[in-house]
């Protein structure tokens, strides 16, 4: 009956499908977008390190201050492999008024990582001034290696150009440390040291020698920070909640198609009632259209997402900026989601159609 | 087989009233109706011919009286929808078949409700179908079928769970003379053959007349027995 009566009212069921569609799409499409860019930015921070320090109780890394003394620190323990000082900052350069830039050691992995489209590693030293292009924000600011550009108050020759895969390195500028906290009036501070362990050590060793000697830093896992930052925190809350407002208002097209559902057909329900079904029956019917209407929507906003975002990806200005992350958790919370849209959504229809009185529907106009 | 164990439809000093009890339609109504017998409620427009069938089938609720089909007191939902699956049969002047769905579907549909099998729903459907001449036209939307084939249509539907007892309101009122004097011959052959209860509410002395019993109506009263 639930197939048949939802085949018979095509229009009504597609409309109703639509509209979940597309709080579905909506929901994937932002949740998996800033889930996407929570790990560009989890990857950024990591590099090939397992740890991170940074100032305690900051609500965002721009502000952590960190003494780059630590990092030497650090390297001199046998439970550490590496420590690499970090400085994030936001620049401008002519008609560029945000560009990310990272003040990093000659020695950062980071660099060697990407793929030297002009100038090579080696000419990236702590004591000079030179800086790295990413590739795209070598494109925007029109720059090449042996170049010089303006940022902020200097200007600053160009080493040269890398491709990175991560966006927002991509689309970053890499400036020597030293450089970069003279440029910034941060002397002899970064924003995080990233940490590489010693083989066969724990991480708990480097928490207790931070604890001890540095109070006022805290180090933590890869996954505790990603964990317990406050902004991929607001960040992933942000996503969820508008996914889910923009899910709850597709949901609505599910209330509206089912209660049209119920009122097109009244006297249907009460020949149903005639013929023996009891009220739960018909309200389970009820549930059932909606709940299978829900259903087909979210397929269709799955598909309708993962094709938009992979339409993104191919867009060649956000080439690396985007890296939509649609995993088991989005699709089950999708899925979740959908239900309760459907079973929300089909309750007052299924009251209603339930507490017909078949003898006073049959006389329905 | 005493009395009881006979009677297919009993009904004491029933009583119905709409609108807060503004509109009476019927004032003390009472009816016996043995088993296999076929009776005709006679009487003009707003008689309660219908309202009186409606209490039958427990469609409606009784403002006071008795009301027992098949030995069951139709008192409560568990009970009205026990006899709607299985004991009872309901026939209305218009069809009132879903257009959209094939006559097949139709159908079937009081086999879902009672939670019958498929298969035997078929088998069932097939034999009803042809016994009434609608086999043929099992496949097509009802929106596609003439009126005497709807109305054929809609006995088979009421046929389907084998009721022991089938209530017609005006089940050829929308016909025309050809398909209203085929179909009410059908019903007769098929209660008749299958040795069970009709109770047919109609305003057509004509068919009345065919009946085993009349029983007439007025202004919510049984009126007496007879054309």
């Amino acid at each position: 009956m639930v197939f048949t009566n939802l085949r018979r009212h095509r229009v009504r069921t597609a409309i109703g499908a639509v509209g979940i569609a597309l709080g579905v799409a909506t929901m994937l499409s932002v949740v998996g977008l800033l889930g996407g860019a929570v790990k560009m930015f989890e990857r950024i921070l990591r590099s090939d390190a397992e740890m991170v320090v940074f100032e305690k109780n900051v609500s965002d890394l721009f502000f952590s201050n960190v003494e780059v003394t630590v990092a030497d620190e650090l390297e001199k323990q046998p439970f550490v492999k590496e420590a690499q000082p970090v400085l994030f900052s936001i620049i401008t350069a002519p008609g560029r008024p945000v560009i990310t830039c990272f003040g990093i050691r000659a020695t950062d992995g980071r660099l060697k990582k990407g793929e030297w489209l002009q100038g090579e590693a080696a000419s990236f030293k702590d004591d000079g001034e030179g800086v790295v292009l990413g590739e795209r924000a070598a494109d925007f600011l029109n720059a090449k290696a042996g170049s010089s550009i303006e940022l902020g108050q200097g200007t600053y020759p160009v080493a040269g150009v890398v491709r990175m895969e991560n966006g927002f390195e991509n689309g970053g500028v890499f400036m020597p440390l030293a450089a970069c906290q003279k440029a910034f009036h941060k002397e002899g501070v970064c924003s995080v040291i990233t940490v590489a362990l010693a083989e066969g050590h724990e991480s708990g060793e480097v928490k207790t020698w931070m604890m001890k000697t540095h109070e006022r830093l805290t180090a933590l896992e890869n996954e505790e920070f990603s964990r317990s930052y406050s902004q991929f925190k607001i960040m992933k809350t942000t996503a969820w909640v508008v996914g889910g407002c923009a899910f709850l208002l597709g949901g609505l097209s599910v209330t509206n198609t089912m209660i049209l559902s119920v009122f097109g057909r009244i006297k249907e329900l009460a020949i149903a009632r005639v013929c023996g079904f009891s009220r739960g029956q018909v309200a389970r019917m009820i549930f059932g259209e909606s709940l299978l209407v829900a259903a087909i929507g979210t397929g269709m906003g799955w598909a309708l997402s993962v094709a938009g975002l992979y339409a993104l990806r191919e867009v060649p200005q956000l080439q690396g900026y985007i890296d939509p992350q649609i995993g088991s958790t989005e699709l089950i919370g999708a899925l979740g989601l959908a239900i309760f849209t459907g079973l929300g959504g089909a309750l007052y229809p299924a009251w209603y159609a339930a507490k017909l009185k078949p003898a006073e529907a049959l006389r329905f106009e | 087989m005493s009395m009881q164990d006979d009677m297919a439809v009993r009904v004491e000093d029933v009583w119905k009233s709409f609108d807060h009890g503004r509109i009476e339609v019927l004032k003390g109504v009472s009816l016996n109706v043995t088993k296999g017998e076929i009776v005709a409620l006679c009487g003009t427009s707003g008689c309660g011919k219908s309202t009186l069938l409606n209490v039958i089938s427990g469609l409606e609720d009784v403002d006071r009286g008795l009301i027992r089909v098949a030995g069951q007191d139709v008192v409560d939902e568990k009970t009205r929808i026990e006899l709607l699956r299985h004991r009872i049969g309901y026939v209305f002047q218009f069809h009132h078949l879903m257009p959209d769905l094939t006559l097949a579907e139709n159908c079937l549909v009081p086999v879902i409700a009672a939670g019958g099998g498929k298969a035997e729903g078929l088998a069932r459907m097939q034999e009803l179908a042809v016994a009434t001449g609608v086999a043929h036209r099992l496949k097509q939307p009802v929106r596609e079928l003439s009126g005497g084939e709807r109305q054929r249509g809609a006995l088979v539907r009421a046929l389907m769970n084998d009721p022991d007892l089938l209530l017609c309101d005006e089940p050829t009122g929308a016909l025309d003379e050809s398909n209203r004097e085929k179909v009410f011959e059908l019903l007769l052959e098929l209660v008749r053959s299958r040795g069970r209860t009709l109770v047919l509410a109609t305003h057509d002395p004509e068919l009345a007349r065919r009946c085993d019993r009349t029983v007439r109506m007025r202004d919510g009263r049984m009126e007496g027995e007879g054309i």
